[in-house]
């Protein structure tokens, strides 16, 4: 129960700071964000943009990880754990996809431009896409579980190229690409204290979100498993 | 170990010749994706890059209509206990990526030389580079789509799933094609795309390598 | 030749498919040669368990283990040691009888024994059809041909799943002569409920003791 409350306050305070502080020319109060020249009003959206494209690896890895093992060890528990975990993922990776776009039509004029990021966050969606229309044909709970780890497992394996190859191929247009004049993370260079505070709480605030989510998700699966297989027995 | 996987290749072949099964439709899929692709065109004449691109589309949609037989058949007809009786995975796993592998290199071959014909612009001018490229790439077309052919095969065989499945796996290593194809039409040099052509090595060889790792589990029930 | 001698454990052998309990904690040993049989009404897992003990499928939990003259066969030579005969088993239909033998001990990578083939065509009445595509057979023929299959790379193991369905009785008596032929020379498990298949063997595992 605390734990929610605290997730919950957490989450509200980073929202209302995060959307309702001004941003201003030279911040002199503790309130004021700093002016990023080239982001200007748009820089307010990195509270819940990154943490979402964050969010989206993170999921992707965590369901790898439970598919791995699901592999060594057939335990269907982890199968659940790796489903849940690419069903969040899914769900952010959207968030990230749409917040992305929005902001990428303010900064660089397009919703959508082939940048290096966003390629792969639309691989990613295309896995999971593929990876839920995989599940859905297989009736089976072994076989599901098996066939889909397989396929995270393969999915898993073209990442390295999507992070060294893509910036080869396209041009680069976020922060931190090896094109971008103004290089280096945009995290620790134009930020100002209270920004990175900010920033650093909601990426905290999304995390435990997630994990409170997986949680629940991966254990209300099972129960629903468990409840369809003694309603079929009967 | 090798000699049964060309056993097991040359079982394919000689029984695809007997069917007929997948050359004939084969070969006139190609005929009729690269005939719309000239009726939509129309008398507009495609820039480089564009015949380039659509090459590789032309090559990956051929491959989704057919590579996914190797496995598909051999569930279809229910002779996957037949194979598991007479070999282990990694004899099945190699002899199938064999096979797919002469398929989609005669496939491609083919697409090539009529493509050439047919469109002007698709003028390669570093062809060795390109001949290097394009084996690249068609040996790691045949290694994924060959793993995930064996997948789909015992999802109950689901056609529409195949280029789903296939379509991310094949992603970075389209991406890597197209642009590596357009570098070797502009003219290049060997230095300049050797850091991408050991990328599509990599991608090989790690393809290969966890689809021998995954396929045990996919095979045994 | 020296005699072969090929031992079969089962160790807790559990099959569970979809949390349904096909069988559960089997442990048997067939240790020397002769002929056993696996009995069990329909729906016990009789062909379920010859499977997983194939090495076609794998148990839910358990192992059996395969040994020959005393050394543990590797799952990746298993193949080539056991003789399986199925009800499940397809032939390729293009290919005509003797090209499907052909192919598989290519594939097996097994020399062909011209001899011991041609005699089995022989004593199975299928000599005059060898050469007819697998796909013109009745469904006694391709039995003929199954175990003409299953017999043809020499194994130690043999497997067989309800051995005499679809035959007629001038073929079960072919067949009971072949296996008792085959019984000082190798394991021979036989699955069936059928009761003269079962009076060959020398003891029989009852799966519905398994439940």
């Amino acid at each position: 129960m605390v734990k929610k409350i605290f997730l919950y306050v957490l989450l509200a305070v980073v929202s209302i700071v995060g959307i309702g502080f001004p941003i201003v020319k030279n911040p002199v109060n503790w309130y004021e964000y700093p002016l990023i020249p080239g982001l200007e009003e748009n820089a307010k959206i990195i509270f819940f943009h990154v943490p979402t494209s964050w969010l989206t690896v993170i999921a992707f890895f965590m369901s790898t990880y439970f598919s791995i093992k699901y592999l060594r060890k057939k335990n269907i528990i982890d199968d659940a754990k790796a489903y849940t975990s690419a069903q969040l993922g899914m769900i952010f990776c959207i968030l990230a996809t749409v917040t992305g776009a929005v902001w990428a039509k303010f900064a660089w004029g397009s919703f959508w431009s082939w940048d290096p990021r966003q390629t792969s966050i639309f691989a990613i969606l295309l896995i999971y896409g593929a990876l839920f229309a995989l599940r859905s044909a297989i009736e089976d709970e072994q076989k599901r579980a098996t066939l889909s780890a397989v396929y995270s497992s393969i999915a898993f394996v073209t990442v390295p190229f999507f992070i060294f190859i893509m910036p080869r191929i396209m041009k680069g247009l976020h922060p931190g690409s090896a094109d971008d004049s103004t290089a280096g993370p945009l995290v620790n260079f134009k930020m100002n204290g209270n920004m990175q505070v900010v920033f650093y709480l909601s990426l905290l605030g999304f995390t435990l979100l997630y994990a409170w989510m997986w949680d629940i998700g991966y254990r209300s699966y099972l129960l629903k498993e468990k409840i369809e297989k003694s309603e079929k027995k009967d | 170990m090798f000699k049964s996987m060309s056993a097991l290749f040359l079982k394919d072949i000689k029984s695809e010749l007997r069917t007929r099964y997948s050359i004939n439709s084969l070969a006139m899929f190609i005929i009729v994706t690269i005939s719309v692709i000239l009726f939509s065109v129309g008398n507009e004449k495609l820039t480089p890059f564009m015949a380039g691109g659509m090459f590789w589309v032309i090559v990956f949609f051929t491959a989704m209509s057919g590579l996914s037989r190797a496995f598909v058949s051999e569930e279809e007809r229910g002779t996957t206990m037949t194979l598991q009786l007479i070999a282990n995975p990694d004899t099945i796993l190699g002899g199938k990526m064999l096979y797919n592998m002469v398929l989609i290199f005669s496939m491609n071959i083919v697409t090539f030389l009529l493509y050439t014909a047919v469109f002007d612009s698709f003028i390669i001018k570093n062809p060795d580079i390109f001949f290097l490229v394009f084996s690249l790439g068609n040996i790691g077309m045949a290694v994924s789509s060959t793993i995930i052919a064996a997948i789909i095969s015992k999802a109950g065989s689901k056609g529409t799933l195949y280029p789903v499945l296939s379509f991310p796996i094949l992603l970075p290593l389209m991406l890597m094609l197209i642009d590596l194809t357009k570098l070797c039409m502009d003219g290049t040099t060997f230095a300049d795309t050797q850091i991408e052509i050991f990328f599509l090595l990599c991608y090989d060889v790690l393809m290969m390598t966890a689809s021998f790792l995954l396929f045990d589990f996919i095979w045994k029930d | 030749m020296d005699k072969i001698h090929y031992s079969l454990q089962l160790q807790d052998v559990t099959k569970i498919y979809s949390r349904r309990t096909i069988f559960k904690n089997i442990n048997a040993g067939f240790h020397s040669n002769g002929i056993y049989g696996i009995a069990g009404s329909n729906g016990t897992g009789k062909s379920t368990l010859v499977k997983a003990i194939a090495n076609i499928i794998s148990p839910t939990s358990g192992k059996v283990h395969h040994q020959k003259n005393n050394v543990m066969i590797e799952e990746q030579h298993l193949h080539n040691e056991v003789g399986f005969l199925s009800p499940y088993f397809v032939f390729y239909e293009e290919f005509s009888a003797e090209e499907n033998i052909d192919i598989f001990l290519k594939i097996r990578g097994i020399e062909k024994n011209s001899g011991l083939i041609d005699t089995l065509f022989d004593r199975l009445v299928l000599n005059k059809r060898r050469g007819d595509a697998v796909k013109t057979y009745s469904s006694g023929m391709k039995q003929r041909l199954k175990l003409i299959f299953a017999l043809s790379h020499t194994p130690s193991l043999l497997i067989l799943d309800e051995p005499t369905s679809n035959l007629d009785d001038a073929g079960k008596e072919q067949f009971y002569g072949i296996i008792k032929e085959y019984a000082d020379k190798s394991v021979i498990l036989v699955a069936s409920n059928e009761k003269n298949d079962l009076a060959l063997c020398s003891s029989v595992l009852n799966l519905e003791e398994y439940k």
